[in-house]
């Protein structure tokens, strides 16, 4: 690691998210060797490193949807509650962190048999038991947000993949999360889709939502990022403010990949 | 007229024998039909997520129910097991019981249909896209209400071709109870057809009884189909 430890004092806001000694191995391949993370509230968090350096496995590891092989999360100060084998202990606690995690995918993951409204109202309505008119008004003025109002009663496959990704992030903000975890939310889409969906980020990251951010844009990083994580061997290879990173990268290895990447 | 009268529901006529003999066969092909799901559900289920141990019996249930003639199963598991049942009864010093016709014919059927349901909803369970069932994961959703609201709904259109002909074959299938001397549609017209020697007249109006089951749930499952894959462009509008 060229930078021995996190600026400490980077934020003095209260923390969402904490990863400490982060390890995730698949069978014998070793994905992440230790690696740490603190997004106070606020932050944006952009993380970046070639394909296959354990990007999505760290991010799919804070809310569990992958097991640490070893490591802590800590959620707003809760650490979450483990077992031995490193599963998630309390499937309750699990849910209620996962709910407070709004998490968008590179494929989208709409539900296809519901309209769009109906994906965004579907947890606030059958898993936190709100009125469903209550949670309507808030997916409509969501929806209105990200440009989607006269989409509401379309079915996903009907919309572009832009209007899809947007979908996706008013239905993880419809949950009303502390914190969002991107990964590559622009990655499977067309060129000329990406701006509208990076729009919306930008939007949210403007308002001082918390977030992490992973993704292969690196001029979008440097513009909405507070903080930018570059992963490299199952490690964080080098981190600080983006215009550190990408203005004077210190490690060879950024050097080389921001070279690699345009 | 002659016919007309022999198909009358007051006697001499033995139409109200075939409308009963009907109405058991539709008990029975609902009734397993259901009973199918049931098993199929849970044997899909343990199909993909169960242990070693699981997923071998399952594995030998579906083998044997799909390689024996079903007429053999049913003879089998209607004599076997209701024999079965009594020795049971007689060595814990009870009664022996009659099994209900519909009971016995429902069962027997429905571990027959469980073992093909096992198999049309395995293949729609794999098809459902992992992404949608992780987005449920990603949102806290408990396992049972992602099972019902997430899952199930995906495979709906996806194991409804599968189903659908299932259910033909469960209504078919309850002819072959006629063996058993079970007093469904096929029976009931052995009967008529053997006491008036009106082999034809009875045969022809039992084949367009089944031929309308079959027509209305043809249409019927089609339109639950064209509902399940609602959000597909392909069958949209
Ligand atoms: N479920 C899994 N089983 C086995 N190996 C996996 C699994 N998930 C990821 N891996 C492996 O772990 C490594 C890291 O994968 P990961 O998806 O985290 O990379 P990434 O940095 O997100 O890459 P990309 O930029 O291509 O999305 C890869 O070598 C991948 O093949
Ligand atoms: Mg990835």
């Amino acid at each position: 690691m060229t930078e021995a430890a996190p600026a400490p004092s980077r934020s003095a806001a209260p923390e969402a998210i904490r990863v400490t000694g982060l390890r995730k191995s698949f069978g014998p391949l070793e994905v992440l060797k230790g690696v740490d993370l603190t997004a106070h509230e606020g932050d944006v968090i952009a993380v970046i490193g070639g394909s296959g350096s354990g990007k999505s496995t760290m991010l799919r590891c804070i809310n569990f949807l992958e097991t640490p092989s070893a490591g802590t999360i800590t959620i707003a100060g809760e650490p979450v509650r483990q077992r031995p084998d490193g599963t998630a202990a309390d499937r309750r606690q699990i849910e209620r962190i996962r709910q407070s995690l709004g998490m968008v995918f590179q494929q989208f993951n709409l539900w296809t048999h519901k309209t769009v409204l109906d994906n965004l109202i579907e947890v606030p309505v059958h898993v936190l038991h709100q009125p469903k008119a209550e949670a309507t008004d808030r997916a409509m003025s969501l929806l209105a947000r990200v440009g989607l109002a006269d989409k509401a009663h379309s079915y996903p496959a009907f919309l572009s993949g832009g209007q899809q990704q947007r979908a996706a992030i008013a239905r993880a903000l419809c949950m009303e999360p502390k914190a969002m975890l991107f990964d590559e939310p622009t990655s499977a889409l067309d060129p000329e889709l990406v701006g509208e969906v990076l729009a919306v980020i930008r939007a949210l990251a403007a308002e001082g939502r918390t977030m992490i951010l992973v993704t292969h844009e690196m001029k979008f990083a440097r513009e909405v990022a507070s903080h930018v994580m570059f992963l490299a061997g199952g490690l964080v290879e080098e981190e600080g403010p983006p215009d550190r990173l990408f203005g004077a990268p210190q490690s060879p290895r950024l050097q080389q990949f921001l070279r690699s990447v345009g | 007229m002659e016919t007309l009268s022999l198909l009358s529901l007051s006697p001499p006529g033995w139409g109200a024998t075939l409308l009963a003999g009907l109405w058991n066969s539709i008990l029975i092909a609902v009734g397993a039909f259901g009973m199918g799901l049931v098993l199929g559900t849970l044997g899909a289920w343990g199909k993909i997520h169960g242990g070693p141990v699981t997923r071998d019996l399952l594995a030998l249930y579906t083998t044997v129910v799909r390689a024996v003639p079903e007429l053999i199963l049913i003879l089998i598991l209607y004599f076997g097991v209701t024999d079965l049942v009594n020795q049971l009864l007689l060595a814990l010093g009870h009664d022996r019981i009659q099994i209900s016709g519909i009971a016995a014919g429902i069962t027997v059927l429905g571990v027959v249909q469980g073992a093909y349901a096992t198999e049309v909803l395995r293949g729609a369970l794999l098809s459902v896209p992992q992404g949608q069932v992780e987005a449920a994961r990603a949102m806290g959703m408990p396992p049972f209400l992602m099972a019902r609201r997430i899952i199930f709904p995906a495979m709906l259109g996806l194991a409804m071709p599968g189903l659908a002909n299932l259910w033909l074959i469960a209504t078919k299938d309850t002819a072959l109870l006629a063996v058993v001397g079970f007093a469904e549609l096929t029976f009931a017209t052995r009967q008529a057809a053997g006491t008036t020697k009106a082999f034809f007249t009875f045969f022809l109006a039992a084949g367009a009884i089944y031929l309308i089951i079959t027509l209305l749930s043809t249409w019927a499952f089609h339109r639950i189909e064209g509902w399940a894959r609602r959000g597909e462009p392909r069958n949209a509008g």
